[in-house]
């Protein structure tokens, strides 16, 4: 296919190499500073590109007890309730909706599809969490969002997708619905299961406005809404907010980038099994009115 | 508030005539009933969550017709016709400045950040190298999947006045810049910060656009000598030109939306002059201000603006003869 021309090739190294670093670099400053100590931070003048004498001090600090260590329970709590409670439900439906005339699924597969051009908006939406009695509790981070259309339809397309043969013929050995998904059809989904629990995951561990907007007591707050206040506003963390031990803090920037590693670190933990799946998974997935 | 462009749709797909679970006959009602109850029971939970919480705050939007104060029901606060939405026509210039800022930031990045998954794609596309290739995109879709949180304070981190660069800069005796916590800035930083978190992202749905060219098109037209741009311009682009195309009315239906979560961190640090929008109009006029009515109103009246968006771009993509969203 034509000469390969130099200077175009050497620019596109140039361009996908600059990108490349634009992402990589800051991990690196901010995990190198997270591990820095005072002497490092002050003769650097703040960031610290590369640690020479690396210290799990921040870590210690802010995971032995306090505010950080309260959020990333929380953080974990949410996501795994809402994890696993988003994918039973969205199973569930999707399952009921990949039946083709069975009784209600068209009106209810178009509810659920509309859903996906019309957002109801902030006000309402808050007035309803608030008619629940749901403020300022975990379940308003939850239950809000339980349910996400477009996983609906990508897993009732990869249900369709399972042959009749199989379901049909256990139908006529005698299995019920719940029999044939249970037994049959979620064996043969794993990999839209695990990719569509891992967007519920991240999508749970990474809600920060929904935080913001319900949940008020500074002690259920999760992970997002602790970055926001110590990181990005940079409130600077008293020895009461770490666990009891110490009565001299590590370096505020120190445990700022902590807080910053501690949140990211699971993401980048399920990365590589969602980036291997996320093409395949989604791509089969087609929005159908 | 998840929004439909969040993931990469494929414009089209090619399924082979999979056997798919037969039709159920129409029977009885009462037979129907007792034979699809179990699914009925199965779809319970998913369709209460959905008319929980989209069909219920959908009908809330009453509140924007009404005097709603928060120690009255909606239904026991008066009627007050279309004065909430009198905010939206008198020219009242705090929404005006929320509306013009909305504006702007999106054709700023309808501009220059919707063209470049594109852009990127095809230099990812010219990789001769598939492990490189792979490589490269693992680490440009990462960010991705990072919090507008996290993105923040990263981009603090690195470009505030106390930052990675500012630091370096100051080492070395050079001068220092500051784009964080800038008004005039503002809107050029929250534009780098969607390039950085979310072209990678973007990639994706081109590449899978132009994976699916059939390689002896390419063949063919450098056989007649057309050399790379040739071949990018003739066989590559009119390939994805659907794709681009569904991808833009999706842009077009959020054309009021723009980086809520992103602007309301950033905020405190620019005043609501140069960073106000109308997804932070409504929360700061109606969540944190208490003009629920007015707010209301305008939410409202954004909404339906985007979903005629949607419909009227896609109309337009079908005039033009290509696929769109939907069919009819």
């Amino acid at each position: 296919m034509g000469k390969p021309n130099r200077v175009l090739m050497a620019l596109r190294g140039l361009i996908l190499g600059l990108g490349c670093a634009a992402v990589i670099l800051p991990f690196v400053a901010v995990v190198s500073t997270s591990l820095a100590t005072q002497q490092e931070v002050t003769a650097n003048g703040g960031f610290v590109f590369w640690v020479r004498e690396p210290t799990l001090a921040s870590y210690q600090a802010i995971l032995s007890g306090g505010v950080v260590t309260r959020a990333l329970a929380v953080s974990i709590l949410i996501t795994a309730v809402g994890s696993l409670l988003s994918l039973v439900c969205t199973a569930a439906l999707a399952y009921a909706l990949s039946r083709p005339g069975s009784l209600g699924s068209r009106p209810i597969l178009l509810a659920v599809l509309f859903t996906m051009l019309f957002s109801p908006g902030m006000i309402p939406m808050y007035l309803v969490v608030k008619q629940l009695g749901l403020l300022d509790n975990l379940l308003a981070l939850v239950l809000p969002v339980l349910i996400n259309a477009f996983n609906v339809i990508v897993m009732r397309e990869f249900f369709l997708d399972i042959p009749a043969e199989l379901t049909e013929s256990a139908r006529i050995d005698g299995a019920n619905d719940l029999t044939i998904l249970a037994r049959i059809v979620l064996p043969l989904s794993k990999a839209v299961i695990a990719v569509i629990g891992l967007f519920y995951a991240v999508g749970y561990w990474n809600a920060f406005f929904s935080a913001l907007l319900y949940i008020s007591s500074p002690e259920k707050w999760p992970l997002q809404l602790v970055l926001r206040t110590y990181v990005v506003n940079e409130t600077p963390m008293g020895v009461d907010d770490v666990g009891s031990g110490s009565d001299s803090l590590p370096p505020q920037l120190s445990i700022q980038m902590a807080i910053l590693v501690i949140s990211i670190v699971p993401i980048l933990l399920v990365y590589p099994f969602l980036q291997k799946h996320f093409t395949k998974g989604l791509m089969i997935g087609a929005v159908k009115g | 508030m998840s929004r439909l462009a969040e993931r990469p749709l494929p414009a089209s797909r090619e399924r082979p005539p999979a056997p798919r679970a037969p039709v159920r006959r129409s029977v009885k009602p009462l037979a129907r009933w007792r034979r699809d109850r179990l699914l009925l029971l199965l779809a319970a939970p998913g369709v209460v969550v959905v008319l929980l919480f989209h069909y219920v705050p959908l009908l809330g939007n009453v509140i924007a017709f009404k005097g709603y104060q928060p120690f009255l029901t909606i239904a026991e606060s008066p009627w007050v016709g279309w004065d909430n939405f009198r905010v939206i026509f008198s020219g009242d210039p705090v929404f005006v400045n929320a509306l013009t800022n909305t504006l702007i930031i999106t054709l700023i990045q309808v501009l220059f950040v919707f063209p470049l998954p594109l852009a990127l794609a095809l230099l990812l596309n010219e990789v001769i190298s598939e492990r490189l290739k792979r490589t490269v995109q693992s680490i440009l879709y990462m960010p991705h999947f990072l919090s507008w949180v996290i993105v923040v304070a990263i981009f603090q981190q690195v470009l505030g006045n106390a930052g990675m660069i500012n630091a370096f800069l100051r080492a070395q005796d050079l001068e220092t810049f500051s784009i964080i916590g800038v008004p005039e800035l503002f809107k050029v930083l929250i534009t780098s910060q969607v390039i950085w978190k979310d072209t990678g992202w973007g990639t994706i749905i081109f590449l899978a656009a132009i994976s699916r060219v059939d390689t002896s098109q390419y063949e063919a037209a450098a056989m007649d000598g057309a050399g790379a741009v040739r071949r990018m311009w003739h066989v590559t682009l009119p390939a994805i030109r659907s794709v681009f195309i569904l991808l833009l009315i999706l842009r077009l239906g959020d054309a009021l939306t723009v980086g809520f979560e992103q602007i309301i961190l950033q905020q405190g640090a620019v005043g609501a002059t140069a960073s106000e929008v109308l997804d932070t109009y409504v929360y700061n006029h109606g969540i944190v201000g208490g003009n629920w009515g007015q707010a209301a109103a305008v939410g409202l009246t954004k909404g339906v603006i985007s979903v005629l968006l949607v419909l009227g771009a896609n109309k337009l993509a079908h005039m033009f003869g290509e696929r769109g969203v939907y069919q009819k």
